[in-house]
């Protein structure tokens, strides 16, 4: 019984940090996850204020900036004044990137658009998949961001900041609500790569703890090599071996817990044990062997390709075990030249990905408690770059919400006619984050973590709106 | 039951607070600020923008005279009234704000307005007074003890003598001690041996090393610029700086005016300007796109919150945008302390300059050395040649000849002209000179290796009989771009159109390398690095390669392309080149000269007895560079070169401080919106609310920031640098908010104890030695960190220091403990960072240009885990796991965690893979007793102690268990004894060293190995 003393909470730094409202049972439960019953969260929020649509995130993300113009917003203005000067009145004073003080000149749609599902919603006619499931996805054609290059733009949609340091969105929502995996952890990141060579990088800041505690970081799974950081057992060490000498680890660390009642020692030990669990459980979750040919047709992936669909298949496998946060990175959507080839590329890899993952969750139950993001890092400009090519841009982006009591088959807010600005229900990426935590739960006004000196918050300081119209 | 009994206490320990009466005497710093600072400032506080109802309760004028209360009469005051109000819409704070008081934070409000509500200037802005010390005594012990005495508490005794030694030398080296470093400890009777002890710790060079840690945290030390690319720059010398400045014990004041304004202090010098690498650390970007007005307020932003968390413990990254909400800091104090840095001179965007040269006395030695031959071999070449005159006389003759027939030569003007690599570019002027030019990054990224191409294309007439290519000697040090001024043109290839290439028939050149003739460019091997022409012994002449075509060509406006191939690497390139055409009859011979340079023509036209004495001189410094009676001197002589250029350039650099005298404007930014140039231009000013330094009739400087810092006026400073340094002691700060002495930050439980600390840092000329040495010979440092059950009740979180507190070794020393354990730790002190094995495809995200990881070999790559090459946006795994930050932002204090990953980390990480069996290779290596002698012995390695009996067993069973599976599959057993690249004693039994490599992995891994107690 010693070791269960209110020395327990010592090792806490960021203890007295938490937000009100927190008690000390969410603590217990933070530190001890298996201590609750499944019934209440495991994370600081104990009591969730609002009704829990959401138990999990799929987040989508489209690194490198997706055109909205050849993807989910159809602007036919903007074809007729292809290659006629912007009008001035848009752009004079206004932040761009590589086009800043170059000629700017309007550059039609590359593809052509077409009218999908009972709701009709006109999206790319190469994303026919997408297509098939519109009347699931609630397509927000209003969204805006801070920033304009790539780096500070991810930081912004990813922690509500562009300055580092500060968590980011998976790593907040598994502070709030723990992970309902024992064996996986709560937030778990994946990468893939696009064929047409604009792979920008992305640093593992994106997926940080930040000020949080580094239990809540996400964690990426690799499709090469070992599938989490030094997951494998060295060479020539058995798993028996690997695991009569975590045994041996545990128990002289037992030994020593018992003389002199530190509390760290416990967690250690707890740690052990769920480092040899996830030794077991990762290369399980990642063999989708068992998945059966017409799953994987239905994404259309290869085991190990480490293509999207197939991260997209193991989002889904991720979901099916309890983890909280799931987060995909797709890169090569950086389209500053040969947008048109570009886009092509880029729908071939996601477009029955994305209709893949929504069918499956639908199929097995999940959807409706699932919530699905897809988004990029900002849009581009409805002017040329280069004659073939858009720079980027953030004063109008289109993102997609699907799942989880969002409404499907509706189209919130619009750009302008030549998708330069959003200009009616114009949101923001604190109103997505805020949005987000509202389905999952979580009031995002109050849930908030003491750092220097603030109550630091994913939605920001500035007010955030959740988008109700959105909401079923 | 267990679940039931632990929430239950737990529970008692959160509400035990709120069951203490109230103070006697309520405190405004103590027991009224954090509240209203928590609560009521950010919307009645210092900022105006967002101030409610024109109310503010941080001046206790301003408060009373809008009413919000009246001292002495709490019933009678507003500000009681609202907080105990029910009603929404009167409640204070006001239900939407998601704040909340709790019963007694309001009975204290009431109180305090009772008592008189008296207002104390904010702790931490006031000048720290230093409590009176009976001589002889240990300050931190009376001011410890004192406070414990007020509260009831007692201190702990003191540890034993392991427990005191593995403390110290983690604490102050982080090293473990040798076995007999512990024995001689405990058995040393004398009643210094201690103090003896620390002595020798503080002296060692380690010490340097484990003080650094720390400040490399603050000031966002790493060896790449952050931002998107996040590629490398040259700074590890700064490291080198803050490793010799504490080793040295740099006096604090120093140290900090060094790092400020290194390149401001008179007598500034190599060193100071390294220290001066501060102002660099930030972050920075090479993204296409970025623009320069958003990155240059990016970097002030960034300096001033990093000159706010190290030296001032302020937030000060509000005033980005608006005025501090709690602290007296405004969007004004921001800026203007950004102005500080706006003459520092580098670009804003793309890649960082190379840096200064940073050499130690060895390598300056060697360079003066270098320097020195290369002198004596020019002064050689310079001096009279009185022999040559002869052959200078028949070479003026030759080289007459020889123009006289350059007339029939006609300049080829290109079509175009292009490289092969993308970080060289060609460029043809309108003589048809054909220029190239090397990308900065070629070297710094070592990419001047493999092919280059340069692809020619020009009209020619008909009839053409021969071609030259003439290297011309122009600015750069050679013909060639090779850091010996060489090139090695591989082969040579002219095509016409689609036809087949034309056939050469003959080639010579106006010199020749040995073993590197013109016919070599012309055999059609282009891909060898050994074959090819080349001029080394010429390259201060312009040289030429003259072709014979086998026919003449018949086509009038043919347009043909010359393909130069350069297949040597390391910039054997031409530099700049000319090609021209000749129809005079065969043979194309060069002339047995170099052609001479313009201006060397216009010397020779004039006839020999009309010539000036300088005409002279040129002619004869010019014959010198072509006579083959010097050829062997002249080849010396740009093997010198090279020598000193190579030196120079694999010489370690850093990008320091340097002071420009037309600064940046520098403007507030109306919500930070760096599009916005509506604010109003500052200059650079101290913050407004702390005492000033006197500067008059100049405009303030980097020095004088940095000489305020350390002022004896100056609050803060002393109070933050001590906070921290407790915290490696005990492992939490004084005020355990290290970022924040302000008003959101805490109050500390002992002011007294701080502010000792900082008077007697101040008063000890800034000495940290000192400091770290009254620190850790306190009795308060020695007790025992175990916690009795009273303690626990009274005093969980060991804010009263009745005890000691234990903690996990931060990352690097986790590393440094496993290395110094096996043996393998390479004790070397400083130098260029390392590269640790690190997961295959770990960079993989990295992007422009992709990156390879190549772990470092013999010596480097087992160095302490303070060189680790620390990329910020992909730090080392192994380090991310035990919580090293990323250091992008000033980082006061690591978390600690306890995660699975440390246990993936510390079991398979072929760091410690390599380390298990190394050390188990000592085990039996070094210890030639049984097996429980051995263990006993692996026990003493690790942790200084010896197992007891159940521990003996334990461990005993498991390698016995591992002796028969090994001995049943000895292939497990070659393949665990081959990870890392250390050999495995060929002495030795593989059975065994395996089955006892599980010991030492089980050993390395224990929670007490990597913990300091």
């Amino acid at each position: 019984m010693d070791p269960l003393t209110p020395a327990e909470i010592t090792r806490r730094a960021f203890l007295g940090k938490v937000s009100q409202g927190l008690g000390a049972v969410a603590l217990a439960s933070l530190m001890r996850p298996s201590m609750l019953g499944a019934a209440q969260s495991r994370g600081v929020l104990k009591n969730l204020p609002l009704p829990q649509k959401a138990k999990r995130v799929i987040w989508l993300t489209m690194a490198g900036g997706p055109s909205h113009l050849e993807t989910f917003d159809p602007k036919p203005k903007l074809a007729e004044m292809d290659g006629k000067p912007m009008p001035e009145s848009l752009t004079k004073g206004q932040q761009l990137a590589q086009l800043q003080g170059k000629p700017l000149n309007c550059f039609g749609p590359q593809h052509l658009f077409a009218k999908f599902g009972k709701s009709q919603i006109e999206i790319c006619a190469l994303l026919p998949q997408i297509g098939s499931v519109i009347d699931d996805i609630c397509l927000i054609r209003s969204m805006t961001t801070d920033a304009i290059n790539h780096d500070p733009a991810h930081m912004f949609m990813n922690t509500g900041s562009q300055i580092a340091g500060r968590p980011s969105m998976g790593a907040w929502v598994t502070y709030g609500l723990g992970s309902e995996s024992e064996e996986l952890p709560g937030f778990v990141v994946l990468t893939s790569l696009g064929k047409g060579g604009q792979n920008q990088p992305i640093a593992a800041r994106q997926w940080s703890s930040g000020f949080l505690p580094s239990k809540f970081q996400g964690v990426q799974l690799r499709a090469k090599g070992d599938p989490v950081l030094y997951l494998t057992n060295p060479p020539g060490i058995s798993k028996e071996r690997q695991h009569g000498d975590v045994d041996a680890i545990n128990a002289l660390n037992r030994r020593r817990d018992a003389l002199t009642g530190d509390p760290e020692i416990a967690t250690r030990i707890a740690q052990y044990e769920m480092a040899f669990k996830m030794q077991a459980s990762v290369p399980d979750l990642m063999d989708v062997s068992a998945e059966g040919a017409k799953t994987l047709e239905l994404y259309g992936c290869q085991p190990g390709d480490g293509s999207f669909a197939s991260n997209c298949l193991l989002a889904r496998r991720l979901a099916e075990r309890g983890v909280r946060f799931i987060q995909l990175y797709h890169k090569d959507w950086d389209h500053h030249g040969g947008v048109k080839e570009g886009i092509a590329q880029k729908a071939q890899e996601i477009d029955r990905a994305c209709m893949a993952l929504i069918t499956d969750l639908k199929q097995r139950g999940l959807f409706d408690d699932t919530l699905i993001v897809w988004a990029g890092e900002f849009g581009r400009t409805p002017m040329s770059q280069g004659g073939s090519g858009r720079d980027h841009h953030n004063k109008a982006m289109s993102v997609w919400m699907s799942g989880a009591g969002i409404k499907g088959g509706i189209v919130y807010g619009a750009s302008d006619d030549l998708g330069y600005a959003a200009v009616e229900n114009v949101t923001t990426v604190h109103d997505l984050h805020a949005t987000m935590l509202h389905q999952l739960g979580i009031q995002h006004e109050s849930f908030s973590f003491k750092f220097q000196g603030l109550d630091a918050k994913l939605s920001g300081v500035e007010g955030a709106k959740v988008i109700k119209d959105i909401l079923a | 039951m267990k679940k039931s009994l632990f929430l239950c206490v737990l529970t008692a320990g959160v509400t035990r607070a709120a069951e203490l009466p109230l103070p006697a005497k309520i405190e405004f710093n103590r027991d009224v600020r954090p509240i209203l600072s928590d609560n009521c400032f950010f919307c009645h506080g210092n900022d105006p923008k967002h101030r409610e109802a024109k109310l503010r309760l941080d001046v206790r004028e301003e408060a009373v005279k809008s009413e919000a209360f009246v001292p002495g009469k709490a019933d009678a005051s507003e500000l009681v009234k609202r907080i105990f109000s029910t009603d929404k819409d009167e409640q204070m704070p006001p239900p939407d704000s998601q704040k909340k008081l709790t019963a007694r934070q309001r009975e204290i409000l009431k109180k305090w307005i009772a008592q008189g509500a008296e207002y104390q200037g904010h702790w931490a802005y006031e000048n720290p007074v230093k409590a009176a010390v009976p001589a002889g005594q240990n300050g931190v012990d009376v001011l410890v003890q004192k406070r414990l005495a007020e509260i009831g508490l007692k201190p702990s005794a003191e540890a034993d003598r392991r427990t005191l030694i593995r403390r110290l030398y983690t604490d102050l080296i982080g090293l473990p001690p040798k076995p007999e470093e512990v024995a001689q400890f405990v058995a040393d009777q004398s009643p210094d041996a201690y103090a003896k002890l620390v002595e020798r710790v503080l002296a060692s060079p380690h010490y340097g090393e484990r003080m650094a840690i720390g400040w490399l945290d603050v000031v966002r030390f790493a060896d790449t610029i952050g931002y998107h690319s996040d590629n490398p720059r040259n700074v590890w010398p700064y490291r080198d700086w803050v490793i010799k400045s504490f080793n040295d014990n740099k006096r604090f004041d120093r140290f900090t005016i060094e790092q400020i304004a290194g390149d401001l202090m008179p007598g500034a010098n190599q060193e100071t300007r390294v220290g001066s690498a501060f102002n660099r650390l930030l972050l920075s970007t090479e993204e296409g796109g970025a623009q320069a007005k958003d990155y240059e307020v990016r970097m002030l932003t960034d300096r001033v919150r990093a000159v706010g968390a190290a030296w001032m413990g302020q937030t000060t990254g509000c005033g980005q945008c608006h005025d501090h909400k709690f602290d007296p800091w405004t969007q004004r104090d921001f800026y203007s302390m950004g102005a500080f840095f706006a003459d520092i001179k580098e670009p804003i965007l793309g890649r960082r300059e190379d840096g200064i040269t940073v050499l130690d006395a060895e390598q300056e030695k060697k360079l003066a050395d270098i320097g020195g031959q290369l002198a004596a071999l020019q002064a050689d070449i310079v001096k009279p040649h009185p022999e040559l005159a002869a052959s200078q006389a028949a070479w003026e003759k030759t080289a007459l000849d020889a123009i006289a027939s350059g007339s029939a030569w006609q300049t080829l003007k290109p079509i175009s002209a292009t490289s092969s690599k993308k970080n060289l570019t060609l460029k043809a002027d309108k003589d048809g000179v054909v220029r190239a030019a090397i990308d900065g990054k070629r070297d710094a990224r070592n990419q001047n290796d493999g092919t280059e191409t340069y692809t020619i294309t020009a009209k020619v007439v008909a009839g053409v009989t021969g071609f030259r290519i003439e290297a011309l000697k122009e600015k750069s040090a050679g013909v060639g771009l090779a850091s010996n001024g060489n090139f090695v043109l591989s082969e040579i290839a002219i095509t016409e159109g689609k036809k087949s290439a034309i056939q050469i028939g003959h080639a010579s050149a106006t010199f020749e390398q040995t073993g590197f003739a013109a016919a070599a460019a012309v055999d059609g091997v282009a891909d060898k690095k050994d074959n090819g022409w080349s001029v080394l012994g010429g390259t201060g002449a312009d040289q030429a390669l003259f072709l014979e075509l086998a026919e003449p060509l018949d086509d009038a406006d043919a347009v043909l392309t010359f393909k130069l191939t350069f297949a040597r690497g390391e910039n054997h390139e031409i530099a700049s080149l000319r090609l021209s055409a000749t129809t005079a009859p065969k043979p194309v011979r060069a002339p047995n000269v170099s052609l001479p340079a313009k201006d060397i023509v216009d010397v020779l036209k004039v006839a020999p007895e009309k010539r000036t004495a300088a005409q002279k001189q040129k002619l004869e410094a010019a014959f010198k560079q072509l006579a083959p009676e010097l050829s062997d001197l002249r080849a010396k002589i740009a093997n010198a070169e090279k020598e000193k250029a190579d030196f120079e350039k694999a010489a370690p650099k850093c990008i320091v401080s340097i002071h420009s005298d037309a600064p940046r404007t520098v403007r507030i930014l109306p919500r930070g919106n760096w599009m916005d140039e509506s604010g109003e231009v500052v200059k650079a000013a101290l913050p407004h609310y702390l005492p000033q330094k006197k500067i008059e009739g100049r405009e303030p400087t980097r020095l004088d920031l940095a000489e305020w810092l350390v002022s004896r006026d100056n609050p803060l400073t002393a109070r933050t640098v001590m906070n921290r340094l407790w915290k490696q002691f005990f492992g939490t700060g004084l005020s355990k908010v290290l970022d924040d002495l302000g008003a959101q930050g805490e109050p500390p439980p002992n002011p007294a104890l701080l502010d000792w600390l900082a008077c007697e840092f101040a008063d000890s000329g800034w000495d940290v030695k000192h400091m770290v040495r009254v620190i850790v010979t306190s009795a308060t440092y020695r007790q025992i960190s175990t916690a009795t059950k009273e303690q626990l009740a009274a005093d969980p979180y060991n804010r009263e220091l009745a005890r000691q507190s234990p903690f996990r070794l931060d990352a690097e020393l986790v590393r440094d403990n496993a290395l110094a354990i096996s043996g393998l730790l390479a004790p070397k002190i400083g130098g260029p960072s390392a590269k640790p094995y690190q997961p295959e495809d770990y960079w993989d995200n990295l992007n422009f240009p992709r990156r390879i990881y190549p772990a470092d070999t013999g010596e480097a790559q087992y160095r302490r885990g303070l060189y680790t090459w620390w990329q910020r946006s992909f730090l080392h795994p192994s380090m991310v796991a035990f919580d090293a930050p990323s250091r992008e932002e000033s980082c006061a204090e690591r978390n600690r965690s306890n995660i699975p990953q440390q246990a993936l980390v510390l079991l398979n990480d072929p760091t410690y893979v390599e380390a298990s069996r190394t050390f188990a290779a000592r085990i039996l290596g070094e210890c030639k007793g049984d097996t429980a002698a051995r263990i006993r012995w692996a026990w003493q390695q690790v942790l200084q102690r010896d197992p007891d009996a159940a521990e003996q067993k334990m461990i005993a069973a498991l390698l016995n268990e591992r002796l028969s599976a090994y001995r049943q599959e000895e292939k497990s057993a070659d393949a665990l004894l081959k990870v890392g690249l250390a050999p495995a004693p060929a002495a030795l039994d593989k059975v065994e060293l395996a089955a006892w490599t599980h010991v030492a992995r089980v050993l390395l891994n224990l929670h007490e190995t990597i913990t300091r107690s």
